[in-house]
């Protein structure tokens, strides 16, 4: 009786839905192609892994990934000048999404390179087939020396690209939620794949995971908590809303606190940080860069939209916030840095305290914050990238040479790579004629401009102190002696060369030369957000 | 506006050069030397072609230059020179090639020992970045974009701490990395507080101007209120007198003297920490005219406090490069003094000084650096009696002592005379505590010179030890003939650097004190 009843029940609500009219909305597949491009790169590499043979897959997928990703970068330049909001205002392609979707796809790009490099571990590659084997037990112990490789590292990064593009362009709360879980799941994943220390890896795994989908959970009760007070998921009416006295306007803070939460955790910043060194210490390190550069550039594009769209009229509310946060995470990075043993967590403790620079941007509230900030993203993506490849080229016998002390006398055995790594983290330091001077030179003017000049100030500081733990490396390098078992250097990675060498002349490009760069950038940012 | 491009061929022949060398292979170490000698030679030439094409009378920069470079932020590459940075381009590059050739021998020679050295690094490598610190130290004197010369001020310290980390003595492995650590973080320190106000300035200039520059020549049209002045002055104040260095901000620089190679140190010393007090004189006074006149007080008292601070510290020290170190502090007292008096006479002194100090504390250091590479040791009790196994060595550290202690008839009493007379016209007190600093410096130059020449011989191995070499005469030749020729008629330094320094003075509204007893016109001299 109830299962007609409800057989009733059904027809009829549709039936009201036809009485009215259905609003088809007008989906502009050309304005969506990168996204869809990668999605269906992605769909392309499951059907890939699943009919074709083993040695042609190792082939193909990287090929396939990566000649999606160049694709859909072509898409974006096409598009360039498209400023629409789309698909019933879901979507919203404009200077600052498209600008960050480029920088993702090029950064996906080399992050192809590193994971597609077979050369550096003797048993290929950094990905490990079977992952789910327990560590420890017996099947653990030939998965050690096994050679078998899998290619679903190549999928499982085209899906996070695809959730990536979506973050940044998502006009809705909901499509930006979706996004976040299709850029976070194939992450948590990945992060369990590193050949080497798998117990370190599935910890980075599970942990990721945990306090991902915890963060989630917040992002999604500020989204109940906003629909509550706006009545609606769009950014552009919540800010209308929030632009009108209302009596509820507890809900709206409540909800852009939990907001903030879910995005601070993606962006690394404190105090919502903890998860950064494990997962970048345990993650296969080519997806350690991946993540670094793509989902900083990801969530990051996606808080400065939903804080200059939907809550732009509060920024007086949120600004003193985000001055918090901000020193908090500068502090916390420079400082927690200094005390790293592992350059893996070194460097995810560095990613922390850029974090907390980028965020000066965003608290500057300003176009130029936002330009700068945009510049920030590719220059600080493309180091990053770079200095991670460096990274999974010093190896010892049993995989990386993460220990600090390994690297003593680098600069002895191999000048031209530590010379290199010096660079890089000397543009991690923000040294001038590198590209992260330029960028942490164009957020504090922003900043200063924005009445911001205290942070700007602690800013430097904290620089000061980063510079140390920089520094102290390349001391490591070249001026201490060689240990007696120090690193090997394996011979020709030709993928990996590929990809150290275009982060570092792009270091030094946007160091030297970021006119054209910060041109882009102040376009993107001066055309503004759609609504 | 666009003339002979003299600064930017200054600044492209030594950073091509540094690119060139540093891919010299290893073993071709020599032939990266010579490249280097040749390369700096020709610098130094082209530098003094520049000084002869300089017209002193001219008011304003000359040789300028001016290319758009980062649009966005009104940053352009714009070189010039005045009478004051052309003067410290010339020390800088007559420096260079004295230290190239003085370090012929030091990076690939063995320790004395005769053990073989591990941990070296290559020969070119050392050469390219002398090369590089040389395209530094031209550039930072000769930007006139704020932004430039930060961006030269930091760039410079790079090559600088390789030179320390990697090149420093050998078997003090921990001391070195430490010193150039030291030497590093404290200079970027200052300089991020210094990228804080200049991005302040560039603020206030879009406030001022509409569109934001980096021009020096624009913004120091700028109507800064006073309390926006003190702070911008203190965020550069604290990089100069960190780079300078002054007290309190000094205690790297005895660490960093001792543990760079002969011709780190002489460079270190005679010119990086030039900038320091030449951007004093270039960008404090001119930008923020208000807050210098506040902060000449505590400035002084600064200075004052260096000059017996470093003088007692140095006749305590018995390690020779630190003790050279030390009365550096004592001389940057001096130049702080004179810029902050605030007159044209003890400013000009103050420039001057720069020159003369790089030329007797670079002959200091390089006796030292002799004396070192010949027994091992920085160690005062290494030495005695040196004045009969080596008595030409013993009579170049004379003069480079006598001129260090300013003896009327060398260089460094013209330049701290000057200094003295000029601050004596406003701060009477003052000039005359300051003057009891010489007294200090003739104890700590004669006492070294005492310990380490005089007497007996201090063993007998010490009578084996050699005097200068051909090379090292060379060396020294140049640097001696200046330093008395510099005593006997500084006409022509003083002729270039003057003019500057009044325009400097007045644009910045600081008239000199009117004499209080009446002078006649020509003895008037500085007081103009």
């Amino acid at each position: 009786m109830s299962a007609t009843a409800s057989a009733i029940a059904a027809p009829q609500v549709l039936a009201q839905g036809a009485q009215g009219t259905i609003d088809v909305p007008a989906i502009q597949y050309s304005a969506l192609s990168p996204i869809l491009i990668v999605f269906g790169v992605a769909l392309a590499g499951v059907l890939v892994d699943a009919f074709a043979p083993a040695r042609a897959r190792r082939g193909i997928q990287p090929l396939l990934a990566a000649a999606g990703f160049v694709a859909a970068f072509v898409a974006v330049v096409l598009l360039h000048a498209r400023r629409q909001v789309l698909a019933a205002g879901a979507l919203a392609i404009d200077g600052p999404a498209l600008f960050l979707e480029g920088a993702i796809l090029l950064f996906a790009l080399l992050a192809v390179l590193l994971v597609a490099e077979r050369r550096l571990d003797s048993s290929g590659g950094a990905i490990v087939a079977s992952a789910a084997i327990t560590p420890g037990s017996p099947g653990a112990t030939a998965q050690r020396s096994s050679a078998a490789v899998q290619t679903e590292a190549y999928p499982l990064m085209a899906f996070s690209v695809a959730g990536m593009l979506l973050f940044v362009s998502s006009n809705t709360l909901l499509i930006m939620f979706v996004a976040l879980e299709i850029l976070s799941l194939p992450l948590y994943l990945l992060a369990g794949l590193a050949r080497r220390r798998r117990l370190l890896s599935q910890e980075a795994a599970m942990k990721y995971f945990l306090l991902g989908a915890f963060s989630s959970a917040f992002f999604i009760y500020g989204l109940a908590f906003i629909y509550g007070y706006a009545g609606s998921v769009s950014l552009g009416r919540i800010a209308d809303a929030a632009g009108t006295v209302g009596a509820n306007d507890t809900y709206l803070y409540l909800g852009v606190a939990l907001l903030g939460i879910g995005l601070f955790f993606k962006v690394g910043a404190a105090p919502f940080h903890s998860w950064t060194p494990d997962v970048y210490q345990g993650s296969p390190t080519p997806i350690t860069a991946f993540m670094a550069a793509g989902t900083k550039v990801a969530a990051f594009g996606a808080l400065l939209r939903l804080f200059y769209v939907a809550f732009g009229g509060l920024r007086w509310d949120w600004r003193p916030i985000v001055w918090i946060i901000a020193i908090l995470t500068m502090v916390v990075g420079a400082v927690l840095a200094l005390t790293q043993r592992d350059i893996k967590r070194m460097l995810a403790y560095s990613a922390i305290a850029h974090a907390g620079f980028l965020l000066t941007g965003l608290a500057a509230a300003n176009s130029d914050g936002l330009s700068g900030s945009l510049f920030y993203l590719v220059a600080y993506g493309f180091t990053t990238i770079a200095t991670f490849a460096l990274v999974t080229l010093v190896r010892t016998a049993d995989g990386e040479a993460s220990d600090l002390s390994q690297w003593q006398g680098l600069g002895r055995r191999s000048p031209l790579l530590a010379g290199i790594f010096a660079f890089l983290l000397l543009a991690l330091a923000g040294i001038p004629l590198t590209s992260g001077f330029t960028g942490k030179f164009a957020v504090f003017e922003a900043a200063i401009a924005g009445d911001a000049t205290p942070l700007v100030v602690v800013a430097l500081v904290t620089s000061a102190i980063a510079a140390f733990f920089y520094v102290r490396v390349i001391v490591l390098m070249f001026f201490q002696e060689p240990g007696a078992d120090g690193p090997i250097i394996v011979t020709r990675p030709t993928l990996t060369y590929a990809a150290v060498g275009i982060g570092a002349v792009v270091t030094l490009l946007l160091g030297v030369a970021p006119q054209p760069l910060l041109d882009l950038a102040g376009t993107a940012a001066t055309s503004g957000f759609v609504r | 506006m666009n003339s002979f491009p003299w600064l930017t061929l200054l600044l492209i022949i030594p950073a091509a050069a540094a690119v060139v060398v540093a891919a010299v292979p290893r073993r071709l170490g020599t032939l990266a030397k010579q490249v280097t000698l040749a390369v700096t030679l020709v610098e130094f030439v082209l530098a003094l072609l520049a000084t002869i094409a300089y017209e002193p009378a001219k008011a304003g920069f000359q040789f300028s230059q001016k290319y758009s470079w980062i649009k966005q932020f009104g940053i352009s590459y714009s070189v010039g020179a005045d009478g004051i940075s052309l003067v410290l381009i010339l020390l800088a590059t007559l420096l260079v090639p004295i230290v190239v050739l003085a370090s012929w021998d030091e990076v690939d020679a063995a320790s004395p020992d005769g053990a073989p050295v591990a941990g070296r690094r290559s020969v070119p490598a050392f050469f390219a970045l002398l090369l590089a610190l040389e395209a530094g130290m031209v550039g930072v004197f000769a930007a006139t974009d704020v932004f430039l010369f930060y961006v030269f001020f930091e760039a410079m310290l790079i090559p600088m701490y390789f030179l320390i980390g990697s090149y420093g003595p050998v078997k003090e492995q921990a001391q070195r990395s430490y010193a150039a650590v030291k030497f590093l973080l404290y200079s970027l320190f200052g300089g991020l507080l210094m990228l804080a106000a200049v991005i302040g300035l560039y603020v206030v200039s879009s406030d001022q101007l509409g569109t934001g520059t980096f021009d020096f020549a624009t913004l120091r049209q700028l109507d800064i209120t006073p309390g926006v002045q003190k702070l911008l002055f203190l965020g550069f104040f604290i990089a100069f007198a960190i780079k300078a260095p002054l007290f309190p901000f000094h205690t790297w620089l005895p660490d960093a003297g001792a543990q760079s190679p002969t011709g780190g140190a002489i460079l270190l010393v005679g010119v990086l920490d030039k900038v320091g007090t030449f951007g004093l004189i270039r960008y404090c006074i001119p930008l923020f005219p208000d807050a210098s006149s506040y902060f000449a007080p505590v400035v002084l008292a600064l200075a004052v406090i260096g000059i017996f601070y470093g003088a007692l510290l140095a006749i305590g020290q018995r390690d020779m490069k630190r003790l050279v170190a030390y009365t550096s502090l004592a001389h940057f007292g001096f130049i702080a003094m004179g810029t902050f008096a605030l007159t044209s006479q003890a400013g000009t002194g103050a420039v001057l000084y720069m020159v003369n100090h790089g030329l007797s504390t670079g002959l200091l250091f390089l006796v030292v650096g002799f004396l070192v590479a010949r027994r091992g040791s920085r160690d005062v009790g290494a030495y005695r009696g040196m004045a009969q196994v080596t008595p030409v060595l013993a009579g170049v550290f004379l003069i480079a002592g006598l001129s260090s202690l300013a003896l009327p008839g060398l260089n460094s009493f013209v330049s701290e005379f000057l200094v003295l007379a000029g601050t004596f016209t406003r701060y009477r007190a003052l000039a005359i505590v300051a003057t009891a600093g010489i007294v200090l410096a003739a104890i700590y130059i004669l006492y070294l010179y005492q310990r380490t020449m005089t007497g007996p011989v201090v063993s007998e191995d010490a009578r084996g030890v050699l005097d200068l070499s051909v090379r090292e005469k060379i060396v020294v030749a140049p640097v001696v003939a200046l330093i008395i020729a510099l005593g006997i008629y500084p006409k022509p330094l003083i002729d270039i650097v003057r003019p500057t320094v009044t325009a400097t003075f007045e644009d910045a509204g600081h008239t000199d004190p009117t004499p209080t007893a009446p002078v006649n016109a020509s003895q008037a001299g500085g007081h103009s």
